[in-house]
């Protein structure tokens, strides 16, 4: 039976005509099947969404959201006026600056290496080596780093005395979290990042580089003057996509490398959120707290989206 | 003439070149884990002795012993894998079953849930909000609270439902027209056209779930119900790592260092196992991943 023998047989069944009550009755398993998955995103998407009207309330848990006093901006009021609020906005701004120049190209490099490698198998090896730390969770990554940058037998350390050095107190000095987040990063994501841009530089015609070798360009001039051009856009959209996020500067990360020591050069707004509200207590104040970054990080998504459009290339959304 | 002989000439040093550096580049991505395996491995004397333990002489698994000997790692190595498995197992089904209904065109309304769902990839109303969700349902310190609230994602939605996109009604019209119902074409037809994919979505999703820290962080606080990876944490800030329960006289002497990396191993062998499957599945993977977490 052919589906033009289906639509005279059964009008309107497969043109989506007919109404919603007769949909459901002809495809009910459909919609019983999506009924999981829609729950999920009521109760853990919008139920939170709606649920940040705590964050104009002084919420109190015995009272509820219905039930508790109404403060308007109150809470923030309070986030601008608190002299931690300029401490964390620097704070994440560091961050994300420190990673833009130092964590961002090196994919691009490695991909350009990577590109230039001739042999199938030698670079489908190195590919899947430099892949295998993006699957380590950050507490992997963060764990491996401190053994080896321990006070305490830590290799580095160890290394350094052997040379004649001091021994450096590279988890507690606060001088050097920055780099350590930096470091870790580039360790864990590097060659994960690699894949987008070789999916770039795949498509790029090969005659372009015969043509150029023909007129006796060497690799470097090959790469500058083709390869590069190539995945252009890739790299603006990228980069607008990285300065969308310029707040997400990885809660489990710094959550993980954050001590009493360096508190005040690694606290940002998630860690800040996470130490008001669950470990104080104040869910309003750091509900607001989100409230605030959730907004700010909305308005530069759509930004970032709009400007890479503007650009010719494709948005995400 | 001369010239092409130098540019040939360059070319040799310039592969040279980036082929070391490269090779060096992998070697600094593995070294780590290599030299982490290698020290969970050696015996006590040579951990203490030797500055750059790169080879041991003496190979011994009394750390690995030492901690499956405790009673608190085999519990949380458990608690991952129940994780991993049903977790997996969990978000596939209702990532899939959603995707595909939403792919479907005879579904009604499908676009106003479609950009409902990609609504909440725009904005996430952070940490609070959510935690006096998981609260008021009562799944604080219940491993359900580890799986329920990130059984999905709004893009693994969109994700899938682009791949459902791609296998035509044809194929299940004549299914449907003989009387087969949507919940059978999905079962009977299009899940087995799906594996690969279904695959890829599923080891990302074990992957994740092996990984779990920050909703265990924020969900659990009774250490019983700990998952590997909250308790690989405070053995490294706790330099004691006495995890208590160990009897056996010949382990205490085990260095805490050794015990340390032999809890990293155990944490990162299950995913180096999955790997070789993961890799298969790099260009969705790619897609999945480089768009978000």
């Amino acid at each position: 039976m052919n589906s033009a023998n289906a639509q005279a047989k059964y009008p309107g069944r497969l043109s989506g005509q007919e109404s919603l009550g007769k949909s459901i009755v002809k495809h009910g398993a459909l919609y019983l099947m999506i009924v999981p998955g829609l729950l999920y995103f009521i109760i853990f998407k919008y139920l939170p969404m709606f649920g940040l009207v705590i964050a104009f309330e002084d919420y109190k848990p015995y009272k509820g959201i219905f039930g508790s006093e109404w403060v308007g901006f109150a809470h923030f009021e309070r986030l601008f006026s608190e002299p931690m609020f300029l401490t964390i906005l620097f704070n994440t701004l560091t961050l994300f600056f420190l990673n833009l120049i130092f964590c961002f190209p090196v994919p691009i490099l490695l991909a350009l290496m990577l590109n230039e490698v001739r042999q199938h198998r030698f670079k489908r090896v190195i590919q899947t080596l430099v892949y295998i730390p993006h699957f380590m969770s950050w507490v992997i990554i963060v764990s491996i780093s401190f053994v080896l940058l321990s006070m305490d037998r830590g290799l580095i350390n160890e290394l350094l005395v052997a040379a004649g050095f001091d021994k450096v107190n590279f988890l507690m000095n606060p001088d050097w979290m920055r780099p350590t987040y930096i470091l870790q990063i580039i360790w864990r994501e590097s060659g994960w990042g690699t894949i987008i841009f070789l999916a770039a530089m795949a498509s790029i015609d090969p005659e372009q580089y015969e043509a150029a070798r023909l007129d006796g360009a060497g690799r470097f001039r090959q790469i500058w003057h083709i390869t590069l051009p190539s995945i252009r856009s890739v790299i603006v959209v990228l980069l607008l996509l990285k300065i969308g996020d310029v707040l997400e500067v990885g809660f489990e990360h710094i959550f993980l490398l954050l001590n009493a020591m360096n508190r005040e050069v690694g606290e940002v707004f998630d860690t800040y959120v996470y130490v008001a509200g669950l470990q104080q207590g104040q869910f309003s104040y750091s509900a607001a707290v989100g409230f605030f970054k959730s907004v700010v990080g909305l308005i530069l998504v759509m930004a970032a989206n709009w400007l890479s459009k503007k650009f010719g290339e494709e948005g995400i959304y | 003439m001369k010239s092409s002989v130098m540019a040939t000439q360059g070319e040799r040093w310039f592969s040279r070149v980036n082929a070391l550096v490269l090779i060096l580049v992998a070697l600094l991505c593995l070294f780590p884990f290599y030299y982490v395996f290698i020290v969970s491995f050696a015996s006590p004397a040579e951990v203490r002795q030797s500055v750059l333990l790169l080879f041991p002489k003496q190979w011994t698994a009394d750390a690995y012993r030492y901690l499956f000997s405790t009673s608190a790692f085999p519990r949380a190595t458990g608690v991952s894998l129940f994780l991993a498995i049903v977790g997996t197992a969990c978000s596939l089904v209702i990532t899939s079953m959603l995707s595909y209904g939403l792919s479907r065109k005879r579904l009604k309304g499908r676009r106003v849930l479609l950009l409902m769902i990609l609504l909440t990839t725009l904005f996430n109303p952070g940490i609070i909000p959510g935690y006096l969700v998981v609260r008021d349902l009562g799944m604080i310190n219940s491993v359900w609270s580890l799986i329920i609230p990130v059984l999905t994602s709004g893009w693994y939605v969109l994700l899938m439902k682009g791949f459902f996109d791609s296998i035509p009604a044809a194929l299940e019209e004549a299914a449907l027209i003989d009387g087969c119902n949507d919940f059978g074409v999905w079962y009977r037809i299009v899940l087995p056209l799906s594996l690969s994919s279904l695959a890829a979505f599923g080891l990302f999703y074990a992957v994740a779930y092996w990984n779990t820290f920050f909703t265990a962080v924020l969900y659990i606080n009774e250490p019983e119900k700990w998952p590997l990876q909250i308790l690989l944490q405070n053995m490294l800030i706790d330099s004691s790592t006495a995890l208590g329960g160990v009897t056996d006289s010949a382990l205490q002497d085990v260095p805490s260092q050794s015990k340390k990396m032999a809890a990293i191993i155990v944490s990162t062998v299950p995913i180096l196992l999955v790997y070789p499957f993961l890799q298969k599945h790099f260009a969705k993977g790619a897609m999945v991943g480089s768009v978000k977490e």
